[in-house]
């Protein structure tokens, strides 16, 4: 693996919370200090419970919310978006990827549009280049030429996140930011938009930041793990590093909350049961 | 005698594009003191089968069955008024959404209250301490002063604590629980279904989970009924299912489980799917 596309460094982000007419204001420190790399074409999963500040940070890498202190640097570039907003070249570097397939989507958009969208913004390709673009694109995320006219209402919540999905990386994006992809999809279709991830992130040389708070999909996905907990990074290191010896007690109780569906468990269950 | 039985459920929905069968034939069994799990994804119908036994579908459904019996009671035949006593005293029913089931202009003891001054003939003196007696019963720290908040000043956690609290007020037979943990964290769903798996332990209810999700079923269920599509695949113990599933659909859930992914790619339940239809087509003659 090359150099890293991605370097935080002790990035943090504070909300100020209005007290009311007459109560103080409070400052909440969301992201506190977070500091990590990301390589070309691996993916660095981020686990932890609402309120940790993993949306937070998505919101920062993403270029939606500025920082408060600290520095991101992608392939090289320092992004400072307080101080000269935001550019095409840097909106073509990162994308992102919603939880909610339905809220994500305009649904007075036809799949069509939605794809040649962020080709109309910031490129300057011709009508017919994108629709070519687009069609291309729907082909790689598994869907057939003829949803191009359809709106977002005649899909599932699956086929509608492989447009979310495809609609982000029409860009060729050097990050992709996932957050919770498949927490709102069943079973069946996770796994396949699983497999589509993987597919892709071998075919264009993704990056992928995978916002999660499912282990086991975490387990399936990263390269690397990093713990959060109250707006600080309480554990990093390799997917099997944290998944067979973790470190810190809030991992810890992250695994032993997590359910287990295998048959040793459910025997030691059972057994427990008559004694209890 | 069993405490719920049902025999060949069908639930048809009218739209507008003609009647739609939610559900077709299924069978659930529970007897008292067991966990029952209903396994499936969206549009199994596993709700639906539920919320026809407490009687909370819309006006649209139809619902039939040769038999629909609570503790040897047929509930079709039961007067609405007779209905009434059973549903939410004998069973009662928690979802999964807490924050959107409690009322958010009443406070939670409020709601608590409610429950018992329609099932019991406490008075109000005795209805005030049993109110707390529950609220400390189901985990709510320092619950004389939690008594008088509202919902949106607790937490999803906290929300569903009361729910429980407000379904288990009259020491129900048997307790409902639709998806109970979805919305919640993993810490806080681990508490919940500690909660609840201890309480149906002690007071000996029957218990049915509702749920999509094949770890909750592992780290509750005595039996389980998988569905897809309105139709029961499987029903088995709970270790039989996880070690030895008979039907095609219930591998394919299982399989597509990441954490028993064996290769690079995970098996999805489309690759089971020309299985699947030779195998319904055999049970459909």
């Amino acid at each position: 693996m090359s150099a890293p596309i991605l370097k935080v460094r002790d990035l943090k982000r504070d909300y100020v919370i209005s007290g009311g007419m007459f109560g103080k204001s409070k400052l909440l420190h969301a992201v506190k200090g977070v500091s990590f790399d990301v390589e070309r074409g691996s993916t660095l999963a981020v686990v932890g419970e609402s309120g940790c500040g993993k949306s937070t940070l998505a919101r920062m890498l993403t270029m939606i919310d500025p920082p408060t202190a600290g520095t991101i640097e992608i392939d090289g570039e320092g992004i400072d978006i307080a101080a000269h907003g935001v550019t095409r070249e840097m909106r073509q570097a990162v994308q992102i990827v919603f939880q909610n397939p339905y809220g994500s989507l305009n649904p007075r958009q036809k799949i069509g549009a939605v794809l040649e969208e962020p080709l109309l913004l910031n490129t300057s390709m011709s009508a017919a280049e994108r629709r070519d673009a687009a069609l291309a694109m729907l082909e790689k995320v598994g869907l057939p030429p003829e949803h191009y006219g359809r709106y977002p209402h005649m899909f599932s919540g699956g086929q509608r996140q492989r447009v979310a999905i495809a609609r982000a990386i029409m860009l060729r994006p050097k990050l992709l930011v996932l957050d919770e992809p498949v927490s709102a999809l069943d079973l069946s279709v996770q796994a396949q938009i699983l497999n589509l991830l993987r597919d892709l992130q071998d075919e264009f040389e993704l990056t992928y930041v995978f916002i999660s708070h499912d282990l086991s999909v975490v387990r399936y996905i990263a390269d690397e793990v990093m713990v959060m907990y109250f707006g600080e990074a309480v554990e990093h290191g390799t997917r099997d590093q944290v998944f067979s010896d973790p470190q810190h007690d809030y991992t810890k109780t992250l695994f032993a909350a997590t359910p287990r569906a295998d048959v040793e468990s459910i025997k030691k269950r059972l057994a427990a049961k008559p004694a209890a | 005698m069993a405490l719920l039985e049902i025999r060949n459920l069908r639930v048809e929905f009218d739209t507008a594009a003609g009647p739609f069968r939610a559900l077709d034939g299924v069978d659930y069994t529970v007897e008292g003191g067991e966990v029952l799990a209903i396994v499936g994804e969206s549009g199994s119908g596993k709700s639906v089968a539920m919320l026809a036994v407490m009687g909370l579908l819309p006006e649209s459904a139809t619902v039939s069955a040769d038999l629909m019996a609570f503790e040897g009671i047929d509930l079709r035949t039961m007067p609405a008024a007779e209905r009434r006593k059973v549903i939410g005293k004998d069973i009662a029913m928690i979802f999964q959404e807490p924050i959107a089931s409690l009322n958010p202009c009443f406070t939670i003891g409020f709601q608590l209250d409610e429950v018992l001054k329609a099932h019991t003939s406490l008075s109000r003196k005795a209805r005030k301490d049993r109110v707390i007696e529950l609220l400390e019963s189901v985990g709510i720290p320092d619950p004389l002063r939690r008594v008088s908040a509202f919902p949106h000043q607790m937490s999803g956690g906290q929300c569903q604590r009361v729910m429980i609290a407000i379904a288990t007020a009259c020491e129900p037979k048997l307790l409902i629980a639709d998806e109970p943990t979805t919305a919640l964290d993993v810490t806080i769903q681990k508490q919940i279904l500690d909660l609840l798996t201890d309480m149906q332990r002690d007071t000996g209810m029957g218990l049915i989970m509702i749920t999509h999700d094949m770890g909750v079923v592992a780290e509750t269920a005595d039996r389980v009924v998988v569905q897809y599509k309105g139709k029961q695949m499987e029903t088995a113990d709970v270790l039989t299912l996880f070690e030895n599933p008979s039907h095609p659909y219930t591998k394919a859930l299982l399989s597509a489980l990441p954490e028993n992914a064996t290769g690079d790619r995970l098996p999805t339940v489309a690759d089971y799917e020309a299985m699947m239809q030779a195998d319904v087509r055999e049970v459909q003659p």
